[in-house]
């Protein structure tokens, strides 16, 4: 695990995991792309007990709408066609004008059934609202989400101190269980969203909201800001990993981990620069690295994606976004260095590392 | 009260518009030619048009920002722009369409109807309408101003804080934001009180309220929408600016600040907002859909009663724009609830149109096409609304593209449609010639196949999941196919509106002569010349029915209106002021002239804000004495003003 090796295909990487990790990563994979692959921010399917009942809801509406719109213009297209007159456009006065038929009993219907579909759907809102309420059982686990421009600081909370870590943009849960989310912002309002599992709740300053979601298939889901936050709202995505008790539970513990002492000279220089140039924003467990500006990578290469999920975490555009963040982000915090060749390798050596 | 001193019974006189007496009254009414006339003129008809023109200017460069934001989007990850000048197209864009042409426009309808479909010679304070429309373009060119210094406002027409407050802001951007509306706010108000009395008191003696046309109510129950609104979105923007400028903390979290006060404040102006421009437009197709269908109106009462129904109700949605902020279910279902609820009018309404269609014999031409079209598109952004009045569905739908594609059908739909349809009814009556309608048609297909184009696939890309105000998106999302959909469909919705504008231009000069009624229309303002004369009456009609000039054929009652006989009212300029309830002649009313004052005072009263914007508080407090003293020169007692005669009481 010490071992330093450019790590570029992520297989690889997760196999030094844990067997059982390696297997459910496998096929989570290849449950997401059963599960949304076609919008991976759709919400007309729910993956969790929240939006399953939300997208009942949804589409129950969406039929009646679509109804109502078709029999509504039909109404128009076909009346205006069927009464047309024949007066030419310029002269109009040729068709007499007459109080002809009455006409009010259009508006006494149609305002009466409209208010039967309305009440009708009052009725599924609150049954659905009474059942997304709360959850059936008490949370399994409890995530604080915190809110960055742009990007997602994550704190999984236990009883246990020890047990308590920061990760950033992936979050994992177990499937089946309720999982309850505290949200906050340390800037600007945001509003966390990920639409197979959990519908948004605002981050809000000096506030902190409580929602719930519970993820009924293992997967992968995609999570996106929600509520504008600024320049780069666009690239503020978040990952759900959702797998199954074991998976999740050797996650946690692998997260728990701090990072390994470097051993080689090689890596012992790597740390260095990244301690100089990376360490006064970004924090790593067991280092002096402590920084709490930008996402934690005690991790790093753990997680699937990097810039809050813009990005797949790999070589290329790990090494790209630390040699110009700017570039793929403008206006994102994290300034551009100035970097150089060798120090970006030793950087890129070092973050090899941090699984 | 000595009133019998000065107590004059006005004569009784037939005339029409080639009378002496017509030609004493336009003496007195004429505007005085040059600039200085031009500038000082408070003709209703002069200023309609102006802010018709400029509202429309204002949709163009909204437009435009709209299709420079659809090539940003037309493909995943482009580079057209960068996100911070995206950010603040899209603000601007929202800003301009919403505020600077969508109430204005309609406005512009009003201020050039009310006197002539009320049957009056002007509005009920003329130089207050002057100044509503100058400090109208004022507003606009101050926020357009921030372009010339690359700080345009960049938050959302909605704004929020805390990322309008300086320490995420530090730019004017928002200054501009802030300042310009409040300016707009003066205007914006200024133009609800002269609506709402011009209703209460300038209609033609017999209109009582049961016969007055429903764009006037439209107009008049959005005045009283903006007289309770305005004021919540004009302190919310102040005490926003003193949070920016002198660290207040009213939204500022830092200092134990509430950002959700912002919210509040700034919904429960705009929700209501939305209803301010939609319900004069349903008016307009309310009164002119009938003209098309050759019978009056279905349900003129209920249409009426739905109208004031929504405005009311309109008032207790706001928390809608609001159910993802953590406030407890109990709050929102209330609001929930009330979002359902103001369905009924607006099915009332639909209904109405549909009966009239189908209880009448429609003549197709553009202005019943674009009218037509609306009830659809109404429908559409109707339904689309009650989607997001569920709570749970709303929390996945909001903040996606979903919500974008409603607004647009209840802007464009609602808005747009109806203007673009009234422009083809009215259009003769201001200049004297007829639109083509063979351009029209192809206008009205072009707008029409657009803007479904554009807007339609657009629920779907909400659907599948895509968040409002991203500058762009990534590859795979499920959304490249129908954001280049919606593109196309962009350019020929403009299309469209080019070729509206091509029409306007030509049938100005070249169009077929109209004649006074060219619709053949039941109301007051066809029994004007096109164009009509500054007085617009030569005679103050009498009015004995919802549509005096069908009431013959359709038998509304044994009274007929009195078009050609009447009082005169030439001793200056006149009007009658009548009853609110029954329109029983009242009083005779002095009308000013024409002024500078109402421009010297715009002048002033923007340049203060300017000092404000630019922290030139030396600067601003001058203007602002001057901004006092040119009020007092505005409204310094002129002894023909005097109020000098009570009409004879019937």
């Amino acid at each position: 695990m010490t071992r330093p090796h450019p790590v570029s295909n992520p297989r690889r990487r997760r196999s030094r995991w844990p067997a059982a990790w390696t297997a459910a990563v496998t096929a989570d994979a290849l449950c997401s792309v059963a599960a949304s692959a076609e919008t991976p921010l759709g919400y007309l399917e729910g993956f969790g007990v929240k939006t399953r009942e939300i997208a009942h809801l949804t589409w129950a509406l969406l039929i009646l709408s679509i109804v109502v719109v078709v029999i509504t213009s039909a109404l128009v297209v076909v009346g205006a066609l069927l009464r047309r007159s024949r007066a030419p456009v310029g002269n109009i006065e040729q068709e007499p004008v007459s109080r002809s038929g009455r006409g009010v009993a259009w508006i006494t219907i149609g305002v009466s059934v409209s208010t039967v579909a309305l009440i009708g759907s009052m009725a599924w809102t609150a049954y659905t609202m009474a059942a997304i309420r709360a959850p059936s059982q008490n949370p399994a686990v409890t995530i604080e989400v915190t809110g960055r421009q742009w990007w997602w600081q994550v704190r999984y909370q236990s009883d246990d101190p020890s047990r308590v870590f920061d990760t950033a943009n992936e979050i994992h849960v177990p499937v089946g269980k309720p999982v309850r989310v505290r949200v906050k912002t340390a800037d600007v309002i945001h509003s966390f969203w990920i639409p197979a599992v959990s519908d948004k709740i605002d981050l809000i300053p000096n506030q902190t909201n409580e929602t719930w979601f519970q993820a009924d298939k293992a997967g992968i889901y995609r999570g996106q800001c929600s509520e504008y936050c600024g320049k780069q709202h666009a690239h503020m995505g978040l990952v759900l990993v959702a797998e199954d008790e074991a998976s999740f539970k050797a996650w946690w513990d692998g997260q728990l981990t701090p990072a390994a002492e470097p051993e080689k000279s090689e890596l012992v220089r790597a740390e260095g620069v990244f301690l100089q140039r990376c360490g006064a924003c970004h924090g790593v467990r067991g280092t002096s690295a402590g920084g709490r500006f930008g996402p934690d990578l005690s991790h790093l290469m753990s997680r699937r994606t990097i810039a809050a999920a813009t990005l797949p975490n790999d070589t290329g555009h790990l090494s790209g976004w630390v040699a110009d963040p700017q570039h793929v982000k403008p206006g994102n915090l994290m300034p551009n260095l100035g970097i150089s060749g060798p120090e970006l390798a030793s950087v890129q050596t070092y973050l090899a590392t941090l699984n | 009260m000595a009133v019998i001193d000065y107590d004059r019974a006005p004569e009784f006189a037939t005339a029409g518009y080639d009378s002496p007496a017509a030609s004493r009254l336009h003496a007195l009414w004429e505007t005085k030619p040059g600039l200085i006339g031009w500038l000082s003129t408070v003709d209703h008809k002069e200023l309609g048009v102006r802010y018709l023109v400029t509202a429309f200017a204002f949709l163009l460069l909204g437009g435009l920002e709209a299709l420079i934001m659809r090539l940003q989007l037309a493909q995943p990850n482009e580079h057209l722009l960068s996100p911070e000048q995206y950010n603040q197209i899209f603000s601007m864009h929202g800003i301009t369409m919403i505020f600077l042409y969508a109430q204005p426009i309609l406005s512009g309808f009003s201020i050039y109807l009310f006197p002539l479909i009320l049957g009056t010679r002007d509005m009920a304070f003329p130089r207050l309408n002057a100044f509503s429309y100058w400090a109208y373009l004022a507003a606009g060119l101050f926020m357009y101003a921030s372009f010339l210094i690359g700080a345009a406002p960049n938050d959302g027409w909605f704004n929020y804080a805390p990322y309008a407050l300086k320490q995420f802001n530090p730019n004017p951007n928002m200054d501009f934001y802030a300042l310009g509306m409040i300016l707009l706010g003066v205007s914006t108000t200024a133009g609800a009180v002269n609506f709402l009395v011009t209703f209460l008191r300038l209609r033609a003696p017999g209109m009582s309220i049961n016969r007055v046309p429903i764009l006037a109510w439209g107009t008049t129950t959005t005045s009283v929408g903006i007289l309770l609104s305005v004021p919540a979105v004009s302190l919310a923007f102040f005490l926003l600016w003193l949070d920016r400028q002198f660290g207040t903390h009213f939204y500022n979290p830092d200092g134990q600040g509430q950002p959700l006060l912002w919210q509040h404040l700034f919904w429960m102006f705009a929700h209501p907002w939305v209803y301010i421009i939609v319900l004069p437009a349903m008016g307009i197709v309310s009164d002119a859909l009938p003209i098309f269908c050759r019978r009056p109106l279905v349900g003129y009462t209920v249409v009426v009663l739905a109208t004031i129904t929504t405005m009311v109700l309109g008032f207790g949605v706001w928390l809608h724009h609001m159910f993802a902020t953590g406030l407890p279910f109990l709050a929102l279902s209330f609001f929930s609830g009330a979002s359902f609820i103001i369905t009924v009018p607006s099915a009332v309404a639909v209904f109405a149109w549909i009966a009239t269609i189908w209880a009448g014999r429609p003549v197709f031409t553009t202005a019943f096409l674009y009218f037509a079209g609306f009830v659809s598109m109404f429908v559409i952004g109707g339904v689309s609304g009650v989607m997001t009045a569920a709570v749970p569905a709303d929390r996945q739908l909001t903040d996606t593209y979903f919500v974008v594609a409603h607004i647009h059908y209840v802007l464009i739909g609602i808005n747009l449609f109806p203007v673009l349809g009234g422009l083809h009814v009215w259009f003769p009556k201001m200049t004297g010639r007829m639109l083509s309608e063979r351009l029209g048609r192809w206008s009205f297909w072009t707008v029409f196949i657009g803007f479904n184009m554009a807007f339609l696939p657009m629920h779907w890309t909400g659907l599948a999941g895509m968040p409002r105000r991203i500058y762009t998106y990534p590859e795979g999302m499920g959304w490249d196919t129908v954001n280049l959909i919606t593109t196309i469909g962009a350019f020929v919705l403009a299309a469209g509106i080019l070729i509206f504008l091509a029409n306007i231009a030509l049938s100005r000069r070249n169009g077929r002569v109209a004649g006074p009624n060219p619709w053949d229309g039941p109301t007051l303002e066809w029994s004007t010349p096109s164009p009509p004369p500054p007085y617009n009456f030569p005679v103050i009609p009498a009015v004995a029915s919802r549509h005096p000039l069908w009431e013959d054929r359709l038998d509304e009652g044994l009274g007929r209106s009195s078009i050609r006989r009447g009082v005169v009212l030439d001793h200056g300029k006149e009007a009658l002021a009548t009853s609110t309830l029954d329109g029983e002649p009242d009083a005779i009313l002095k009308m000013p002239e024409d002024s500078l004052s109402p421009l010297v005072a715009t002048i002033v009263m923007t340049a203060a804000f300017a000092g404000l914007l630019l922290h030139w508080w030396m600067f601003a407090g001058v203007c602002a004495a001057l901004l006092l003293a040119a009020t007092i020169i505005w409204l310094w007692p002129e002894r023909e003003l005097g109020q000098r005669a009570e009409a004879s009481h019937g």
